[in-house]
Parts: C-alpha cells; sequence; structure tokens
C-alpha cells in the first residue's frame, strides 16, 4: 500500500466533509448575514431572544442540539414530518442531515462576527446613499453590504472550519453511516475504536489537518486581495 | 423656492418652522438650534408631526394630504458636515454613485461639476487618500450629480480648519452663484451666511424665530442676540466706480455716497457686497477733521438698542442703506444722539462680503 495514496474510504470521507460543509455554509452564510444585520441595525420586540436562540448552539453541549434536531427534524419530528410529507424532503440519516447539525453548529460562529462587522459600518453612509436616490436595499447591497465584507469573510471561514469538524451533534442527529453521514471527524472517530486503527486514524489526522493548512492559506490569500481593492483601511 | 411650514418633535426636542427662502437660503443658529433636525426633516430622515415643506412647487410633505415622500424619492442633494463619502468607493464611483446606484440621469453634465469644483486630479483616488477640504468638494459634487431639485449644505465648512476653509470658500462662493437650485446652506458662522446666502432664516431653541433677506436680518436686534455683539454687523451693496491704482484703492458708490477701500480685485462696473462690523463704525455730531480715516460718511440715526452693559447698538441709515454702530452708552448720552439725528458714521475697515452679488430676489 502507498503510504500517499487515499483509500476509497478517506477519499469518501474526505469528499462528504467538503460536501456538507460547502452545503452547511451556502445556507446558512446568507441566513447569518441576514440575522447578523437585523440583530446589529434594529432594536425590535424579541431582540434578545433572538440574540441568545442564536448563540445556544454554542453554549449547549452538542449532543443536546443534535438530540434537539433529532426529536424536531426526525422522521416523526414536527417539522421533519412537515418537511417529507409537503416537499418530501429528509434529513434523517443522510448527508443533508449532516449538512442541517453542521450549519446550526457554525450560525452563531458566522453571526458574530459578521454582525461586528454590520456595526462598525456607520449607517449615516446608509441615509447618504438614499439622499443620491437608491433605494434601502440598494443602499444595503452597494454600501454596507461592501463594507462588512472582511467580516463576513471571517465568519464564512470559522463557520466552515466549524462545518468541517463538527462531531458531537452529527452523530447524535444522522449516526456515523459510511458514504452518508460519516464525516472526516467520524471516520477518525470510528478508527480510534477499532482495535489496530491506529494507523488509519493517524493517515485520518493527515488529512484533516492538510485541509485546514491549505483552507487557511487559500483565505488569507484572498483576504489579503480583498483588503487591497478595498482600499486598506478595514482591517 | 423652498417654502417650509412645519412642527415635529425628536426625542424631547420641539421644532417649529416657518419660513420661505429663493436662491441661497441661509439657515443660522448656534449649536443645538435645531438645525440638523429641521434639515432631516426637509430631507425625508425625520418625519414631521404637522405641515407642509415644497421647493419649486413640488410638494415633498403634506401632513393634512398624507404625502409623505421617502429620502430617495425627494431628489435632495445633501451635503453631510462629516462628508460621508462611501470609503470603499474612488472618487469617481462616489461622484457617479446617484448614477448607477440610485438610477437618476442628472440634468449636470460630469465634466462641467468636476471642473466646477476642481475634481479632476482626485477621479481615481479613494476617499482616505483626501484631505477635509477635498472630501467636502466631492461630497457637494456627488450631491450635485444627483440631479437634486433643492441643495443641503449641513455646515460644509463646520469640520475643517481655517486654511482648508478658505481653500473651499471660492468654490462654494462659484457654486452659489452658478447653481440653477435653491440651495439651504446650514451655518453657525455669519460670515459665511452673509458671504454666500441672498435669505437668512434664524433658528432658535427649536423655532424660527425670523427670515427675510440678508440686509434685513442683519440690521435686526434679536440676530445680535444670537449671533453676540462682537459679530453685529451690515451689509451694504454697491458698484465699483474707480480703481485709484496710485493709492490702491477701490472706490465704491453704495448709493450716493463713495467708500475708498485698501487693495481690492474688481473692475470697475462690479457689483460688490460688504460687510461692516458694528465695531468697526464709530459716530461723530460734527464732520471731524484732521482723521486718518478716510471713510466718514453722512448717516442718520434710525434707532438705537442696549438699554443695559455698556454698549449701546445703533443702526444708521446711509442714503438708503443700513449700517450698525456698537457705541458706549456713556458716548450715545453724552453726544446727545438720538433717533432722527444727522451724524458722521467714521469706518474703520471694510470686508468684502462677496466680489460678484446675484441679485437678491424679492422675498
Amino acid at each position: 500500500m502507498d503510504f500517499f495514496h487515499l483509500q476509497p474510504a478517506e477519499w469518501q470521507a474526505l469528499l462528504l466533509t467538503l460536501k456538507v460543509a460547502a452545503a452547511a455554509l451556502l445556507v446558512a452564510l446568507p441566513l447569518a448575514v441576514l440575522v447578523a444585520y437585523l440583530l446589529a441595525r434594529y432594536r425590535f420586540p424579541g431582540h434578545g431572544i433572538v440574540n441568545a436562540l442564536v448563540h445556544m448552539p454554542l453554549v449547549l453541549p452538542p449532543v443536546v442540539t443534535g438530540y434537539l434536531l433529532l426529536l424536531a427534524f426526525g422522521r416523526k419530528g414536527p417539522a421533519g414530518a412537515f418537511l417529507f410529507d409537503t416537499f418530501g424532503i429528509s434529513f434523517a440519516f443522510n448527508w443533508a442531515g449532516a449538512a442541517l447539525a453542521a450549519g446550526v453548529m457554525a450560525f452563531p460562529l458566522m453571526v458574530r462576527p459578521i454582525r461586528i462587522s454590520f456595526e462598525a459600518v456607520d449607517p449615516k453612509l446608509e441615509a447618504a446613499a438614499r439622499s443620491l436616490g437608491a433605494h434601502r436595499m440598494v443602499a444595503f447591497l452597494t454600501v454596507t453590504l461592501p463594507l462588512a465584507v472582511p467580516g463576513i469573510l471571517g465568519g464564512a471561514i470559522l463557520g466552515f472550519a466549524k462545518a468541517m469538524g463538527e462531531f458531537g451533534a452529527t452523530i447524535t442527529f444522522v449516526s456515523n453511516i459510511p458514504g452518508e453521514t460519516r464525516t472526516l471527524a467520524l471516520a477518525l472517530y470510528t478508527a480510534t475504536q477499532t482495535p489496530s486503527g491506529d494507523l488509519a486514524a493517524f493517515r485520518l489526522t493527515l488529512i484533516a489537518a492538510a485541509v485546514a493548512f491549505v483552507a487557511l492559506i487559500a483565505s488569507e490569500i484572498f483576504a489579503r486581495r480583498l483588503r487591497g481593492r478595498l482600499g486598506g483601511g478595514h482591517d | 423656492m423652498i417654502d417650509v411650514d412645519i412642527r415635529g418633535r425628536v426625542g424631547r426636542f420641539d421644532l417649529a418652522a416657518r419660513f420661505e427662502g429663493h436662491g441661497v437660503t441661509a439657515l443660522f443658529g448656534q449649536s443645538g438650534a435645531g438645525k440638523s433636525t429641521l434639515t432631516n426633516m426637509i430631507a425625508g430622515l425625520v418625519t414631521p408631526s404637522s405641515g407642509r415643506i415644497s421647493v419649486d412647487g413640488t410638494i415633498l410633505f403634506d401632513a393634512d394630504k398624507g404625502i409623505d415622500l421617502p429620502v430617495q424619492a425627494r431628489r435632495i442633494g445633501h451635503v453631510f458636515q462629516d462628508a460621508r463619502l462611501f470609503p470603499h468607493l474612488s472618487v469617481r464611483a462616489n461622484l457617479t454613485y446617484a448614477r448607477w446606484a440610485g438610477r437618476r440621469s442628472g440634468t449636470r453634465d460630469f465634466g462641467e461639476v468636476v471642473d466646477l469644483l476642481g475634481l479632476t486630479a482626485l477621479l481615481s483616488r479613494k476617499p482616505e487618500t483626501l484631505s477635509g477640504g477635498e472630501r467636502q468638494r466631492v461630497a457637494i459634487g456627488r450631491a450635485l450629480l444627483s440631479g437634486p431639485r433643492l441643495l443641503i449644505m449641513d455646515e460644509p465648512l463646520a469640520n475643517l480648519d481655517h486654511a482648508r476653509r478658505n481653500d473651499i470658500l471660492p468654490y462654494l462662493d462659484r457654486l452659489c452663484v452658478e447653481a440653477a437650485i435653491p440651495i439651504l446652506y446650514v451655518s453657525h458662522s455669519i460670515e459665511e451666511v452673509t458671504r454666500l446666502s441672498n435669505t437668512l432664516v434664524l433658528l432658535s431653541q427649536g423655532k424660527t424665530l425670523a427670515f427675510g433677506t440678508v440686509a434685513d436680518m442683519l440690521a435686526r436686534e434679536d440676530l445680535v442676540r444670537v449671533t453676540g455683539r462682537r459679530e453685529a454687523s451690515a451689509l451694504v451693496s454697491g458698484t465699483v466706480t474707480r480703481i485709484d491704482s496710485d493709492w490702491d484703492l477701490t472706490h465704491v458708490d453704495i448709493g450716493g455716497a463713495v467708500l475708498q477701500i485698501p487693495g481690492m480685485a474688481a473692475e470697475p462696473g462690479a457689483p460688490v457686497r460688504l460687510r461692516i462690523l458694528a465695531r468697526d463704525v464709530a459716530l461723530a455730531t460734527v464732520p471731524p477733521q484732521g482723521l486718518s480715516i478716510r471713510n466718514a460718511l453722512a448717516a442718520t440715526i434710525e434707532s438705537i438698542a442696549g438699554e443695559t452693559g455698556p454698549y449701546a447698538e445703533i443702526l444708521c441709515n446711509l442714503g438708503g442703506q443700513r449700517i450698525r454702530a456698537r457705541v458706549t452708552r456713556a458716548s450715545v448720552s453724552d453726544l446727545g444722539l438720538q433717533p432722527g439725528r444727522s451724524v458722521t458714521a467714521l469706518i474703520k475697515s471694510v470686508a468684502i462680503d462677496r466680489g460678484q452679488d446675484t441679485p437678491a430676489p424679492p422675498v
């Protein structure tokens, strides 16, 4: 066996991990931007409750979050039953469920930096944009959103990293099914539970480390280019 | 023409404003008088509780008819005190923002505005690399290029030091003369106000006390109360009649009487507006002799104000125009000064307010 040649099971876990994390990011990021903007700009009734709910997965034991997801989105759960009956969508024991768990766990980590960067954008700039004829939405898209991009990027990186490594909520909610929900973290856990699985565990550790390293370098290059384009005033 | 008659409340601050203005209207008042609240209501950023606002016949707000145009539909170019340029966009993209984001097709030509404000060299730069004065010029250009029906300038010079202020004032002079739209110029500097505007609105503690032509308003006692005695002054308009190059003096006819003003750049025949501070005017009951002051003109006392304190404000009529004199109450008593009495006004110095005068429209 060539040490540097990935085995099918490893490939499977790696690709699945990337797929789950990407799907989680794709769905959760726009939602995180919306929630962060609302929390940053508006004081509405229930502001504190929304804020607490968003941050719940951060403070709850991941197993609890996973179990709550199972109760709500399992086949017999109210949300799960509704989605399956209405749209034929199921989160039970499949990769979409893994993505849902990863997205929920990553959500507070995304909202926080995005909210902070929205709060740093002077709302008076939006008033200026509107005095120049821009509607609220256009003012948001052309002024506030671009100025908050560094924070959104930070939130996305943090969220993606969390989604890649999510373990507790995933294994509780959608179990540990090879090819369906067994991401790198779960595969590593499985290897450590197997007698003579040390080498496999070590290989998976190397793979996870390599992916994280490449992602960090890529985001750093991206952030540097972005700063150049924004004029350098937004560290 | 801008026509405002509104009432409103922001937090605990009550505002009641009523005025109309032509050309350049100055909104004058001390800090906390409610200037920004009033401009925010006119711009649509704050909603008044009652009244109406119209510009050149277009109703922007009318509580009775239920009209309240949103900010982006009011077409008001707003130049903010803090410029508020978009930091992530170049100067060019800031200037054209109203076209690409606001879907406004301005009536003004891009090149013309860039020339007017001297922005050519700045176009590709980012706002953070600009000086305070340059930022304000870009902000003014951006507002002009949004095709506004009214331009609000909210203390555009307040955050600038003296040198920057002097850099930008000539641009404002040109703008106020050339802009084909009404301008509302907010300021707490009487110097800027008299230099730039036609109509003056006096705002104090959330209420408009009075409005009228700048010359009329400067003659009012209640303005002095707001500006403070040191700034009490009068505006006089006249025509350059002669340049005396031997002595470097410019002769200005102010309606019968001629003032001699040192070293002024103007052509004979040019209309000028002059600002004369009350503290630079002394009065004599008989024409004095052997005096170094060149401007000693016959005048009639119109009124005397100031019953307390050491000084009295004396309003004098000088061939139909009014000037103010600030003398001690003791002198008023000793010289027997009273309304109707003929005196000689001794004018120590004259400030040139602006080279070209726009015809003052009727108010």
